[in-house]
């Protein structure tokens, strides 16, 4: 290229901060680090992939989110997904459920399955999971505050089907770090929040050791403001701070890192997203053999689910979002992911009807079916940009998290507001940019629709009647239940609260007494308090 | 310099922006406070999970022009209609109230009738909401 062409050239940065060239050579890459951190799929560090054949072998996995209303319609979202080739359920709960109150409290009027099922007792997972194999289809849980209590629901739902639980597979979102940042769904204090994550990872390391405990989210960060280097940055500092609690408890790095895993998002540019994924499964294979001394290879696994984002969907012609969502899912599978989903089309106005999140399941499925996606392992590795990219969103990365040790630490900086004080000044800055035309959205700031027409997205019903049906169903089991058998878990909860033992072996007692939701929250808050939120502009 | 003159001859417009009930997405609430700010009004944002006993009390004892709610999490008409007396009791009814965030269209004629004459629903500008406020405060 020569001077002329070159000074034409207006300078384009990517949302991390790192600057395009016009055209990548070898040399880009020798300049940005080699390929020293490329290896092998399968091999240390794992950029290429965390299998040798990945998808050749077994293509991702389908997870959609999907919940609503009592348990019994769940079951019937959950059958339907099924019957259309989905191959894991990813469930959503209602607010209440997911702040730890009963369908019956006054702050829970009409929220009650709104956003997700109601969960009171042990006998709402009873009926939302009937029929539904769990050696075959694995079930993540979407609770981060009520968390410990959701897993001990869960365990003994399976243990009471006839189910090994040493066995079980399945998920729990259960970051609550990332729920203090953005999602809100928290309940008790910081410092008893990161206890009680270290309680179900400790717990189930020894009595469900297939279980993964924790999925730390780098996606709500995202979708808080932070660039995709932040979201991969400040997920690996969080998620570093459940292991050091962990590893304060005795248990070596190897005896639990292997099932913790992740949830990252994707939109916004395609290279630099695959680069943020193949950078971060670098990086934390490195962060788990250097610095926690991990041994076995899936203790350095970036284990993930990639999903299409709500954030880089658009509320202006919604049918578009159905596009969006098949590059999303093509950047997923171009950066190895175990586990895709997508938002659906028309979330920015509804919880997804059958038909839209077929339309996801349907997106996904070709890329397996008819394009050809599983069919070679990391088939843009070698690229010159790529391979730059990846070192260079490596190395951001790296710099995230010293800044953050620099600063006194992932949960200093939480506690304090901090992060969310500056993640929402980014997000502050992008809406500025997309209302001002700098940040290009289709539909929003540009190709405009003359006459915007109707947006022809048909609305998911709520109905009224599920809450006076999920109340009486708590009332039942509150009437038929042993009370003596409850109030005696119920007490030893508390006693175990308050001495710091682990709790999950006195909330698996009170689920499988029928101890409701509320009932058990309420004996940790009573320990544990009330998180009050830091406000901060 | 024009700004200037206007705060200096003007009694700031104050807000009260509130979380209703549960919903934790508080990322467009936050940038709405920013950009309120920015034009030059005293925001006071309350955080989440208020219940409409709080933000009437808040709004009473801050003495605000105007309550603005942001709601994502599909709970705004319940929420509305308990909030609506509970404003009136306080006699905040000719103070201006506000809504935004996931709101569906077929919503919009109740939220009026439940006084809530600003609703701004996701994909709303920034201009429009800081317009809208300022032509509105009496």
């Amino acid at each position: 290229m020569n001077e002329r062409a070159k000074e034409e050239l207006k300078p384009i940065t990517n949302e991390s901060g790192i600057e395009v060239k016009p055209l990548y050579t070898a040399a880009d890459v020798e300049k940005s680090g080699g390929y020293n951190f490329v290896g092998q799929p399968g091999e240390y560090p794992f950029t290429r992939g965390i299998h040798r054949l990945m998808y050749r072998k077994q293509p991702w996995t389908m997870r959609q989110y999907a919940g609503f209303g009592n348990p019994a319609d769940t079951n019937q979202r959950f059958k339907y997904l099924i019957a259309n080739g989905q191959t894991g359920l990813n469930v959503a709960f209602d607010l209440p459920t997911q702040i730890g109150l009963d369908s019956d409290d006054p702050l829970a009027e009409g929220e009650i399955g709104r956003v997700g099922m109601s969960v009171d007792t042990l006998r709402d997972f009873e009926i939302a999971f009937d029929g539904i194999d769990l050696n075959k289809i694995t079930v993540s849980l979407t609770i981060n505050g009520a968390a410990a209590i959701l897993i001990a629901m869960y365990l003994a739902m399976a243990e009471k089907r006839g189910y090994d639980v040493k066995q079980l597979r399945g998920t729990a979102q259960n970051d609550i770090l990332k729920e203090f940042i953005g999602r809100g769904t928290w309940i008790f204090p910081v410092e008893p929040s990161i206890r009680l994550v270290g309680d179900t990872i400790e717990y189930c390391a020894e009595h469900a050791p297939k279980y993964s405990p924790v999925s730390v989210c780098g996606y709500h960060i995202r979708e808080s403001g932070a660039n995709p280097a932040q979201e991969m940055a400040y997920a690996f500092c969080i998620a570093k701070a459940y292991a050091d609690d962990v590893i304060k408890r005795g248990l070596a790095v190897d005896e639990f890192a292997g099932r913790l895993s992740y949830n990252f998002n994707i939109f916004g540019n395609l290279f630099e997203q695959v680069a943020k994924f193949r950078a971060g499964r670098g990086l934390w294979a490195k962060i788990m053999k250097e610095q926690y001394g991990a041994e076995k290879p899936g203790s350095m696994w970036l284990r993930m689910i990639a999903a299409g984002g709500g954030g880089g969907l658009t509320f202006e012609q919604p049918e578009v979002n159905i596009v969006r969502g098949a590059y999303y899912a093509l950047i997923s599978a171009l950066s190895g992911t175990q586990t895709m989903a997508l938002c659906s089309y028309d979330e920015a106005y509804t919880i997804p009807t059958e038909y839209s999140a077929r339309i996801s399941l349907r997106t996904m499925q070709l890329l397996i079916e008819e394009m050809g996606l599983t069919e070679t392992v990391d088939p843009l590795g070698g690229s010159f940009y790529v391979e730059t990219l990846t070192n260079q969103m490596r190395q951001k990365m790296e710099e995230i998290m010293a800044e953050v040790d620099a600063q006194g630490g992932i949960v200093k900086l939480v506690s304090e507001g901090a992060i969310q004080s500056k993640v929402s000044a980014q997000a502050y800055n992008m809406q500025r940019d997309i209302e001002s035309g700098k940040f290009r959205k289709v539909g929003v700031n540009c190709y405009r629709n003359e006459q915007e027409e109707e947006h022809p997205v048909e609305f998911h019903p709520y109905n009224e009647k599920d809450t006076q049906v999920q109340i009486a169903g708590l009332n039942k089991i509150r009437a038929e239940r042993d009370q003596a058998k409850v109030t005696q878990a119920l007490a030893r909860l508390s006693a175990d609260a308050s001495a710091g033992r682990n709790v999950m072996p006195s909330l698996v007692e009170a689920v499988k007494a029928y101890a409701s939701v509320g009932e058990m929250t309420q004996e940790l808050v009573n320990i544990f308090g009330r998180y009050q939120e830091p406000i901060r502009f | 310099m024009m700004a200037q003159k206007s705060v200096a001859t003007e009694r700031r417009i104050k807000v009260l922006l509130a979380k209703p009930g549960l919903d934790g997405h508080d990322q467009g609430a936050k940038v709405v406070v920013r950009a309120l700010m920015d034009a030059g009004m005293e925001v006071i944002y309350t955080g989440l999970r208020q219940t409409p006993e709080a933000i009437a009390r808040m709004a009473l004892d801050e003495d605000v022009d105007v309550i603005a709610l942001s709601s994502l999490a599909g709970s705004h008409i319940p929420f509305c209609t308990k909030l609506k007396p509970l404003l009136e009791a306080n006699h905040l009814q000719d103070k201006l109230w506000v809504i935004g965030g996931n709101l569906p269209v077929q919503d919009h004629d109740a939220l009026r009738q439940l006084g809530f004459k600003g609703i701004f629903p996701t994909g709303s500008k920034f201009g429009a909401i800081v317009d809208y406020i300022q032509e509105h405060v009496k």
